[in-house]
């Protein structure tokens, strides 16, 4: 209990330290532009804590940008994992296939996502549509190349065993390349979730009409600079929350791994 | 008894950047039905190659290899392999009890599987593994593994590539006679590859000697000893070690590539020398609890059944070697 405790302060205690310092530093400047982080709280708080308790005081934000938000987010991320195991996994087993495609997944990846938002734009027009494009086709690479690498790498020795039991092919590909690449798939997917964050907030900074981006780019114009910063922050409590969930599961999916290796 | 694997003018190269490397060079035997062979020849002399190209995992590039009588062309399906590395050929994310049950998934229902892989590992005298990792075991173990997951298949024919290299001494005389029991349980027939000389005799009915790189069969040889072997008794009787003399005086004594004429060898019956004598039993000794561990009854059944299969090899041993070769073999044989 001490240990984790101990262990608690540390990971925290800098953090705290920050928060408190800049507390200080913002009341004692008093700028509209930098609202104290309490302000920031309370705002937070208003905004989307402010619903009935049998919402569990969830406001009608929560439901009306955050959950959008956070659904196209998921959603456009697990296709874009899902497609990318699959086409990556298809072409880090062929032989030939990499040689065709290679420069063009290069390239792909080369394109700095949030670039693909006016080309959708103009593709979609604005909506759910025009975001999920963005975040799948944005967050699609970093898991293609991984899971390429990974299948490419597949021991030598497991190749031969599956070839000398015969293993059917699906039992080939789902029990022993995808196990084999897991790690490498697991580096990918986590790149991209927080490219898929980045590409959600961009995407509905230009073309949405709710969401949290939304939101955030209503109040700037607005100068309703609080809401802001509260959007700014609840961002980041997602991407930190998403990236602990990830890795919790990344652990349990990997605990197979000798101690030490993974 | 009947040919189940003919090997007929097996060659094969490697082609590289740097020129070709002639590996197999027109290698020529049988293996009948419910034998086991020994395969033994000198480190990096070609040894995987062979067991590769009689698996069906790469193509030879010369001569053909036949299994119940068909030609071999990709992996057949009632043969297993045992890999010389098999800590990399089980699979790290799957417990010790699925890695059995793996391979069996395409013919055999959940409760099957089960059963079958829970005989196999309890035969290996791994029961108590099961749900282990195969990382969180010992290299014998992992071995053991390995070839639960093979008998586990029942495959027809085993191929085996120097399967007990990397354990110790004593693990190792374990696992041979692991080896003898469970093969007359399961009833395989067995090709087992290394480039141990006493292992070959200890474990074999017959031993076919390989010449250094490229690998040529250098001579095949009948072990004339009792079908019930120990790990003490036979390795200091005296056909025991007269047998390992002569497939070291093979491996060593000839010139590379040299065709095996028979002249200047040493009779089989000539005592050994006294230093490989002293090794012999003190290896012996060691073994002493492995050797006993052995069960009476399965053996007695299996060396009734031996018997047979190796008074009809005579024949279609090896074409084309030296005349004082085969007679002596062929002296050897009818005992
Ligand atoms: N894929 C390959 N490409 C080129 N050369 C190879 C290849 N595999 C093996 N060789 C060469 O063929 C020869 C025989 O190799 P092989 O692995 O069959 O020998 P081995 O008898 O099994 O050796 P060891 O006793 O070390 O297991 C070696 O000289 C090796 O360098
Ligand atoms: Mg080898």
């Amino acid at each position: 209990m001490n240990a984790k405790l101990k262990q608690f302060l540390q990971r925290w205690g800098v953090f705290a330290a920050l928060v408190v310092v800049w507390e200080l530093a913002t009341r004692a400047a008093v700028s509209p532009f930098f609202p104290t982080p309490l302000t920031i709280l309370r705002t937070m708080r208003d905004q989307w804590l402010s619903g009935p308790a049998s919402r569990l005081f969830l406001s009608d934000e929560v439901f009306g940008d955050v959950l959008p938000s956070v659904g196209r987010m998921l959603g456009g991320w697990a296709l874009a994992c899902v497609i990318g195991v699959a086409v990556g996994v298809a072409l880090g087993r062929s032989r030939v296939a990499m040689d065709y495609v290679g420069p063009l997944l290069a390239f792909a990846r080369a394109i700095p996502p949030p670039m693909l938002v006016p080309v959708f734009l103009v593709l979609l027009s604005i909506g759910t549509p025009m975001q999920l494009a963005t975040i799948i086709f944005g967050t699609l690479w970093p898991v293609v190349l991984n899971a390429v690498d990974g299948a490419r790498a597949v021991d030598s020795v497991k190749v031969e065993t599956a070839r000398v039991f015969r293993l059917p092919r699906h039992q080939w590909l789902l029990g022993v390349v995808v196990p084999s690449a897991l790690p490498k798939i697991f580096a990918g997917v986590r790149v991209s979730l927080s490219l898929a964050l980045i590409l959600m907030v961009i995407s509905e900074l230009v073309g949405a009409t709710n969401g949290i981006g939304y939101q955030l780019i209503y109040a700037q114009r607005q100068f309703d600079l609080p809401t802001m910063w509260a959007g700014i922050v609840l961002l980041g409590v997602l991407g930190y929350l998403f990236n602990t969930l990830l890795l919790a599961g990344e652990r349990r999916a990997l605990s197979w791994q000798p101690a030490g290796r993974g | 008894m009947p040919t189940m694997l003919e090997v007929t003018g097996l060659g094969h190269r490697y082609r590289s950047k740097d020129g070709e490397h002639i590996a197999l060079d027109g290698l020529s035997f049988d293996v009948n039905a419910g034998e086991l062979v020994c395969i033994v020849g000198p480190s990096g002399c070609g040894k995987s190659t062979l067991l590769r190209s009689i698996s069906g995992l790469i193509r030879p590039t010369s001569g053909q290899v036949r299994l119940h009588g068909d030609v071999v062309d990709g992996v057949p399906s009632d043969l297993a392999v045992v890999f010389q590395d098999y800590s990399r050929s089980l699979f790290p994310w799957l417990s010790v009890q699925r890695n059995v049950e793996f391979p069996l998934k395409k013919s055999l229902d959940k409760a099957e599987r089960r059963e079958r892989a829970r005989q196999a590992l309890e035969q290996v005298g791994l029961a108590g593994a099961a749900g282990k990792y195969p990382w969180q075991l010992s290299g014998g173990m992992q071995q053991r593994v390995a070839i639960a997951r093979a008998l586990a298949y029942r495959p027809a024919l085993l191929l085996m590539d120097e399967p007990f290299a990397s354990v110790d001494a004593q693990t190792r005389f374990d696992l041979e006679d692991l080896l003898l029991r469970v093969r007359r349980e399961y009833d395989t027939t067995i090709l087992l590859v290394t480039h141990d000389i006493d292992e070959s005799v200890y474990l074999g009915d017959r031993v076919v000697v390989l010449s250094k790189s490229p690998a040529r069969v250098v001579r095949t040889l009948d072990v004339d000893l009792p079908a019930q072997r120990d790990q003490i008794t036979t390795r200091e009787s005296e056909a025991f070690v007269a047998l390992r003399s002569e497939v070291a005086r093979l491996l060593h004594g000839q010139p590379a590539g040299d065709a095996p004429t028979g002249n200047g060898r040493p009779s089989a019956g000539r005592a050994p020398a006294k230093g490989k004598t002293g090794t012999a039993s003190s290896a012996g000794s060691t073994a002493a609890s492995s050797a006993g561990s052995s069960s009476g009854s399965s053996e007695k059944a299996a060396s009734a059944k031996a018997q047979p299969s190796r008074n009809g090899q005579a024949a279609n041993r090896n074409r084309g070697k030296g005349n004082g070769a085969k007679s002596r073999r062929r002296g050897r044989a009818r005992r």
